[in-house]
């Protein structure tokens, strides 16, 4: 569920950044103010415990694929929503550093995704009611099936709606939700069966490792602060953004022209482009979304029609530094000695 | 991944900490710096238009420069930026399908903007990749942490990274330690269930524990308090803030002139001219 | 000077689970001195040792280091004066460098600057590490991470050092580091090991610990050599102290 760099958007990106910002902070300000000494090993080495967890492949039985362990839900369980908040982040953290799993500019989505999601929206909200105060190991772990499986909807959603916002991927909404869903359905079946299991065992081994957590209350989350920190951030890093964007509409832009209402133009009766149409037809929740994206570029490239007459230059241009660029690469291969 | 791979990856990352300990001007350049300049990098090459190709090309040129003055393998850096390029694939292989309005009308060959915006996707993702890679293989992962504290970060989630990385290592070694003994045990019967898998973590998760436990005990046998306290000095004056300006100021220099297009349209007119 | 330096009165510890791990325990020990806790497995050597930082509190019985007993009010004091070197060097070395671990206790201690520096140093040449300072731990070998682990407690300027196992794990070369060292240190020491050997070598006086009493307690030239109070305690004479496998004397 990493998203890449090359998904996200300035502004999108700007303002998940701003989210997961805020929403360290106020984590890091609750664990201060808590001032647990255990906490600084103990979320260290379940954060490296989780990343070394994540590289395991576990076979999916019955698909003959495999995944991978979140982790998301089993840290708040164990660390409290706080803890595993910032727990969650390093691992994707080093994670984005390290082995380009994802990027730096989706690093903020990601942590909304995987990190707030879990540990904010679906511990306190889905798990603890279900749970109730003192669970038995069967009212815990049908608690955990059910809030894997939403954790991991709402994630993919997430991520659907972010790509989309965004604008880069010609991915339509409705076929990308249509292929993140189902797959994050299986994802989450997983998740659950198999952090409900380690509980289980790590619970009859050690029943005082999950002492529940003293959970925020409802009013006290951040919630609400969250969703005013978002729009904040939406307004600015939007405005911001598009004084400062090419002319080419972004996702949301190109949304308001639509609902506005601009000239359609015929489809282009491309084979597979007329079945995506018919699907597409069938089940967006937008009709419209996805067919005129690329029409309306069209219309919209027209004002920046020289751009195109002078891109023969950008591609001769282009080839020249790709040229400098592989001698300047081999020069200095040959230099360091291959090994 | 296999037991191998993972410990594959493992010791690619330390390849990289270890770059780390070099020595040259850039090493020696306040992590912070690094820090600012990757991000002023990263944010210029995501801010082009989703059709913009030419205009990415220069960037290459700045991990180019970055390897060759502080003395890294080229061949490295690319192999981990290449590691990107699966996930670039995937998310833009739908757009020449989708976009198939041409937009670049070469003799009889129509370039459809799906394909450029693909391409663009894909350079993107390399230069981003290489930033991040380059950061980390000239400042290690505790510097850029450290520096992530000075500039304003929150400390329990610098501490929190710090440790997270210390006890990577070890954790991912007893985990391969784990999925191998149990591997030899399995007879040849490819992947492992959610069952055995959550058996071997939890068996994981409470030495985990357990040695949290026991790293907390020697940090209060040293007089820990909850505090961290900070050891070193680090400079960061006008020196380094010019580098910084200098280099963010290229990156949008580079940004707002499309350097291989005046290129292209000079050699173009030479062409010409001489035709 | 025989006012003892660690004293234990009837110390008792059972385990939350019920499990008695030390019964009884009465010892002094003098300073300057070296002593060798030996043992079978689960005898009660770590259990021992961790009362004596504090680490754990007895369940009867008391420890005193010096004047101070150890008690979960004076935990500083305590620290203090006894540094604990652990059985696992991973888990004493949490910091990014070297230098970083062995100035985290100074550093808690309210040292600062040129004096910190000072003495970051002179605990890194006490093991020779100096050429360490800068590796991050997970860089360092066997051998060179017991050896950091040291430098970390010499650094608090502690007054008694306590041991678990620390040749434990060792190649030949690193065991005979660590036994060098051991015998330059004037603290007082206090070793727990298994490796009798270097306990022959090392130490001046042995505590024999069995199902969490103590059997005996004496010169180790008595008990490493008494082969049946060795054998009922599930342990044998030292190597050195075997008869030769070529001619059986």
């Amino acid at each position: 569920m990493h998203m890449a760099d090359a998904l996200v958007s300035p502004a999108v990106g700007g303002t998940m950044w701003a989210v997961a910002a805020g929403a360290i902070g106020y984590s890091s300000a609750q664990l201060k103010r808590g001032n647990d000494q255990r906490r600084v090993p103990l979320m260290g080495v379940l954060g490296a415990f989780v990343f070394a967890a994540q590289m395991i492949n576990v076979a999916i039985p019955g698909t003959g694929s495999s995944g991978h362990l979140g982790g998301g839900l089993l840290l708040a369980v164990l660390l409290g929503p706080h803890g595993a908040l910032l727990a969650i982040s390093s691992v994707l953290i080093v994670q984005a550093l390290l082995f380009a799993d994802g990027g730096l500019l989706a690093l903020g989505g990601n942590i909304v995704n995987m990190g707030i999601i879990p540990a904010y929206l679906i511990y306190p909200f889905c798990y603890r009611p279900l749970a109730g105060p003192a669970p038995t190991a069967s009212r815990r772990s049908a608690a955990i099936m059910i809030a894997a499986l939403v954790a991991l909807q709402s994630g993919a959603l997430a991520v659907v709606l972010q790509t989309t916002l965004s604008g880069i991927s010609a991915l339509p909404f409705a076929t990308f939700a249509l292929l993140m869903q189902p797959i994050h359905l299986a994802i989450g079946l997983l998740e659950g069966v198999v952090t409900a299991a380690v509980l289980t065992l790590v619970s009859t081994a050690r029943p005082e490792l999950l002492a529940l957590q003293p959970s925020p209350s409802p009013a006290g989350l951040p919630l609400r602060r969250l969703l005013v920190g978002f729009f904040a951030a939406t307004v600015v890093i939007g405005g911001l953004g598009s004084l400062a964007a090419s002319d080419r509409p972004d996702g949301l832009e190109w949304a308001i022209r639509q609902v506005a209402g601009s000239a359609e133009l015929a489809n282009p009766q491309h084979g597979l482009h007329q079945v995506m149409a018919t699907v597409q037809e069938r089940l967006a929740l937008l009709p419209d979304y996805g067919l005129r994206q690329t029409t309306a570029q069209q219309s919209a490239a027209g004002p920046s029609d020289e751009r195109w007459g002078t891109s023969l230059a950008g591609l001769v241009g282009g080839g020249i530094t790709v040229l400098f660029l592989s001698l300047g690469a081999l020069l200095l291969g040959r230099g360091r000695g291959n090994p | 991944m296999s037991s191998g791979a993972i410990f594959g990856s493992l010791l690619e990352l330390r390849q990289l900490d270890l770059l780390a300990s070099g020595d040259s001007v850039i090493h020696r350049l306040d992590t912070r710096v690094k820090l600012l300049a990757a991000f002023g990098f990263i944010l210029t090459v995501v801010s082009f238009d989703r059709y913009e190709l030419s205009g990415l090309l220069p960037f290459f040129f700045v991990p180019l420069a970055v390897c060759a003055t502080a003395g890294l393998p080229v061949w490295l850096v690319v192999r981990k930026a290449l590691l990107v390029l699966p996930f670039a694939l995937l998310i833009g292989a739908a757009n020449p399908l989708l976009d198939q309005t041409v937009q670049l009308q070469l003799g009889t060959v129509g370039i459809s903007g799906g394909w450029f915006s693909f391409t663009s996707i894909v350079l993107r993702a390399l230069l981003t990749a290489a930033a991040a890679i380059l950061l980390v293989a000239v400042s290690g992962v505790p510097a850029v942490c450290e520096a992530l504290a000075r500039l304003g970060v929150p400390q329990p989630l610098v501490i929190q990274l710090l440790f997270m990385y210390r006890y990577l290592f070890v954790l991912a070694e007893e985990a391969v330690h784990a999925s191998r003994s149990r591997s030899l045990r399995s007879f040849g019967r490819r992947g492992m269930g959610p069952g055995p898998f959550a058996a071997m973590i939890a068996h994981l998760l409470l030495r985990s524990w357990e040695r949290a436990e026991r790293i907390h005990q020697a940090m209060l046998a040293r007089g820990f308090t909850g505090q961290f306290l900070p050891s070193r000095r680090c400079r960061f004056g006008l020196p380094e803030l010019t580098v910084l300006l200098l280099f963010v100021g290229g990156c949008l220099l580079l940004r707002l002139v499309n350097l291989p297009q005046l290129v292209g349209a000079a050699a173009l007119g030479l062409f010409q001219g001489v035709v | 000077m025989n006012h003892p330096i660690v004293a234990a009165d009837q110390l008792c510890f059972s385990y939350p689970d019920g499990t008695v791990a030390l019964r009884s325990v009465s010892f002094r020990i003098r300073p300057g001195e070296s002593v060798a806790i030996i043992g079978a497995n689960g005898a009660g050597k770590s259990t021992l040792l961790q009362q004596l930082n504090g680490s754990l509190t007895p369940t009867t019985g008391q420890v005193r280091i010096g004047d101070v007993p150890v008690a979960p009010a004076t935990p500083q004091e305590v620290r203090r004066s006894v540094g604990m070197v652990f059985q696992q060097p991973d888990d004493q070395l949490f910091m990014p460098t070297v230098y970083d671990d062995v100035a985290f206790g100074p550093l808690n201690l309210g040292m600062k600057g040129a004096d910190l520096e000072q003495r970051v140093c002179l605990a890194l040449d006490a093991v020779s590490a100096r050429h360490l300072a800068a590796k991050p731990p997970y860089r360092l070998s066997a051998g060179e991470k017991k050896r950091v682990a040291i430098a970390t407690v010499l650094a608090m300027d502690p007054t008694v050092l306590v041991m678990d196992e620390p040749t434990a794990g060792l190649d030949p070369y690193g065991r005979r580091e660590i036994m060098q060292l051991l015998s330059t240190f004037d603290h007082t020491r206090i070793i727990s090991s298994h490796d009798l050997d270097m306990v022959a070598q090392v130490c001046s006086r042995v505590v024999l610990l069995h199902e969490g009493e103590i059997r005996a307690d004496g010169a180790p030239g008595e008990i490493l050599t008494d082969t049946a109070l060795l054998a009922d305690c599930r342990l044998e004479p030292p190597l050195s102290l075997q008869a030769c496998c070529v001619c059986g004397r």
